[in-house]
């Protein structure tokens, strides 16, 4: 079974994540990023899919489509062990919204295909930047394929796919036949850490640099301009004020709930 | 704070980056509480070898990563900021396992180490004996060939890893000679004899077990002898140059941990209207404690980096020990007054780092010694010379 993983590169959520100013988009250069936490369940289920199927002929190949940087998440994603990276990086891209997002990543997977034939494309659950989990569905749209998203637990027998979803009210269990996209929850799997083989391996490994050109898509579809909706403002959060502490002196239950009624918790 | 490193590979970042992520998701969250119940974390072993990080410093064909010391001295240090027990665990290790490496036959090597390398098989070094502490030609546990085995007795002291190592690394008699007297063996842990004393109640380093190692008519394989008969104070203080870089390395973690605590929460600690870390008097504290723990830092790595070059790094080794140990004994104190009487509870990191701290000094070779091995260095060269 051959597979295509979407991984985005994101800023790291413990460091300072920012707006850039001028246009209000993620500023992705000057901060610190890393493949997106809720992708490496896409990663890990991907590597579980084709070990487990006997002969091992298939293959993942993750795709990212973001800045220069993002080859990290690539190359994380290399170390634990997928095979082949596609990386989409035009200057062109910068601000593209997720219609645009899912259009590049449409045309990267029709490539890939054309090279050899895909049964799954997985996405992680949402990203933990924008974080709209949208993106698998737009893409199976524009792929023309099947879409189960947020799969808690996947099995694969032949060219079905079994997909275990977990709603608020009902858990339900889906099947589909490939091609397929779908996209998985952090409850699927526990991703691997990479290893140091798995380090030295990915060194060799090959990654493909795909323009705009290479894809065929105009540039007028992609960026901020093309972009359906626009951010016309933005404005960090103000720092969290102090807390409040509440020394017990024989009234400190009395005063905790009087603090929580006036917060109207209770 | 991350350190800010400079390494010699690509890989090497990335063998870094990974060591951080494992340290921050798998170590750090529970070490506090593994220490205070005593419990031995075994299964961290087994993560750090299926990730590779216990094979770095050695050869690609026996499943080692060919990595310099300086790159696996720089992950140790890092594992120790997450968690002492473990890389000490790291070091000790790593310290059997080179034996195995540099004195084995080519046989010993690839049934041995692939395991050891890979997390499987946990070693314990057996040198130090209730008598023989500094010195070890003291030691007294006699190994006497029988047959097709050696037959084992004595008392080890003070062995890391006791009862939970799946081999011990022993260094026993095997002659009165008083230089090629010692001999070494690999002792697999199921071996009928082999028995262990209750874990000692130690100030600190208390998830890491400490034991004594009792060998009783113990029928050791005359195949586990790791090199010559009579090679054994070669094959323990060759390892003992290595490990006491590894414990420096250690202990620099162990001291940056404590300044990342001291700092941030001088940060956040408020007294007379500010911050406690805008008084002069903190701040010099807290400037002095970087100063030690970097320049131990650099102290271990140029020792690291003479023994990948090639030369001779022991007087490099016993100095980076001695300088990383008395700084993060320092360090640690006074990360403890940084953090006032808050410091001086266990609800915070660095008590626990203080006691951790003390027994740096004291292993792998006390500080005293390692004066010993500098000056003993520096005459050698000056009667050389003359
Ligand atoms: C400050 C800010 C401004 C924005 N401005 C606009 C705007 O003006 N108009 C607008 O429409 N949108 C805007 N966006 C949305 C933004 O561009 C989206 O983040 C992006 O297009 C993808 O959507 P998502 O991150 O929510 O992905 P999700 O739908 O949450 O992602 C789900 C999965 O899709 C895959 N995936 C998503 N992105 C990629 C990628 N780049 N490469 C590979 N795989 C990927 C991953 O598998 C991921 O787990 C803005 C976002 C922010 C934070
Ligand atoms: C937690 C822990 C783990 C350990 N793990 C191991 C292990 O895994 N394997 C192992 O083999 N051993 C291990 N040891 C033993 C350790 O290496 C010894 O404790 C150490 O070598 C000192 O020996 P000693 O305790 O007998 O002290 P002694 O040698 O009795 O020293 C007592 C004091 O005398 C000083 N002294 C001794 N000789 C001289 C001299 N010539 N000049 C000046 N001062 C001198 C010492 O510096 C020290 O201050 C461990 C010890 C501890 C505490």
């Amino acid at each position: 079974m051959n597979i295509v993983v979407c991984v985005k590169y994101v800023p790291d959520a413990t460091g300072d994540r920012r707006f850039n100013d001028a246009d209000h988009t993620v500023d992705r250069v000057g901060v610190d990023g890393l493949l997106s936490e809720l992708d490496e369940y896409a990663v890990e289920e991907a590597l579980k899919i084709v070990e487990a199927s006997d002969g091992s002929e298939g293959e993942v190949t993750v795709l990212t489509v973001g800045p220069e940087q993002a080859a990290d998440a690539i190359r994380k994603s290399l170390q634990m062990g997928a095979h082949k990276g596609v990386h989409v990086l035009d200057d062109a891209i910068h601000g593209s919204d997720a219609a645009a997002t899912s259009l590049l990543l449409a045309e990267a997977i029709k490539k890939v295909g054309a090279e050899s034939a895909w049964d799954l494309v997985i996405c992680g659950m949402a990203s933990t930047d924008g974080s709209m989990s949208v993106v698998p569905a737009m893409l199976a749209e524009r792929l023309g394929v099947a879409q189960v998203t947020f799969g808690s637990e996947i099995s694969v027998t032949g060219d079905m796919v079994s997909i275990r979803r977990d709603g608020d009210t009902a858990t339900e269990t889906v099947e589909a036949s490939t091609p397929l996209v779908l996209s998985v929850t952090d409850q699927s799997n526990e991703p691997r850490y990479p290893s140091f083989k798995g380090i030295m391996a990915a060194k060799k490994k090959p990654v493909e640099t795909w323009s705009l050109a290479d894809l065929g898509v105009p540039a007028e579809q992609v960026g901020l301009a093309a972009a359906w909706t626009k951010v016309d403002a933005s404005a960090a959060r103000p720092p969290r004020e102090a807390g409040t502490i509440v020394t017990d002196e024989g009234d400190g239950a009395a005063r905790l709930v009087e603090f929580l009624a006036g917060q109207k918790f209770i | 704070m991350a350190v800010e490193r400079l390494l010699p590979s690509e890989e090497a970042y990335d063998l870094l980056a990974l060591t951080r992520d494992i340290c921050a998701e798998r170590l750090a969250p529970r070490a506090a509480a593994d220490e205070a119940a005593e419990r031995f974390p075994r299964d961290v072993f087994t993560l750090l070898g299926q990730s590779g990080l216990l094979s770095l410093p050695f050869a690609e064909e026996y499943g080692g990563g060919d990595q310099p010391y300086e790159v696996y001295l720089q992950m140790l240090e890092e594992i120790a900021g997450a968690w002492m027990s473990i890389g000490v665990g790291v070091s000790v290790h790593s310290l059997s396992s080179y034996a195995v490496s540099t004195h084995g036959t080519a046989q010993q090597r690839k049934d041995l180490l692939p395991d050891m390398l890979g997390g499987s098989q946990l070693g314990a070094y057996c040198l130090s004996e209730p008598q023989a502490g500094s010195d070890v030609s003291g030691i007294r546990t006699k190994a006497v060939r029988d047959g097709d085995a050696y037959l084992v007795n004595g008392v080890k002291a003070w062995i890391s890893h006791g009862g939970h190592a799946d081999f011990y690394l022993l260094f026993a008699r095997t002659s009165d000679d008083a230089k090629r007297g010692l001999s070494t063996f690999h002792v697999p842990a199921d071996l009928a004899g082999l028995s262990f004393g209750p874990p000692e109640k130690k100030m600190g380093l208390t998830a890491s077990s400490t034991t004594q190692v009792i060998f009783e008519d113990v029928r050791v394989p005359a195949d586990r002898l790791l090199g010559a008969e009579g090679d054994g104070m070669r094959v323990a203080l060759s390892a003992l140059d290595s490990g006491r870089l590894g414990i420096a390395a250690c202990a620099v973690g162990l001291g940056q941990a404590a300044l990342d605590v001291a700092v941030r929460y001088a940060g956040e600690r408020q007294q007379f209207g500010q911050p406690i870390g805008e008084f002069q008097g903190l701040q010099f504290l807290l400037a002095d404690m970087a100063a030690a723990v970097e320049s131990a830092r650099a102290t271990y790595l140029h020792a690291a980096r003479l023994r990948d070059a090639g030369r001779a790094f022991s007087r490099a080794a016993s100095i980076a020990k001695l300088v990383a140990t008395d700084a993060a004994m320092k360090v640690t104190t006074d990360a403890v007054q940084v953090l006032g009487g808050y410091g001086y509870t266990r609800e915070f990191p660095v008590e626990r780092y203080m006691r951790e701290a003390k027994v740096t000094q004291i292993f792998e070779g006390t500080n005293q010694i390692q004066r010993m091995v500098i000056a003993r260095d520096l005459l050698r060269r000056v009667t050389a010379e003359a």
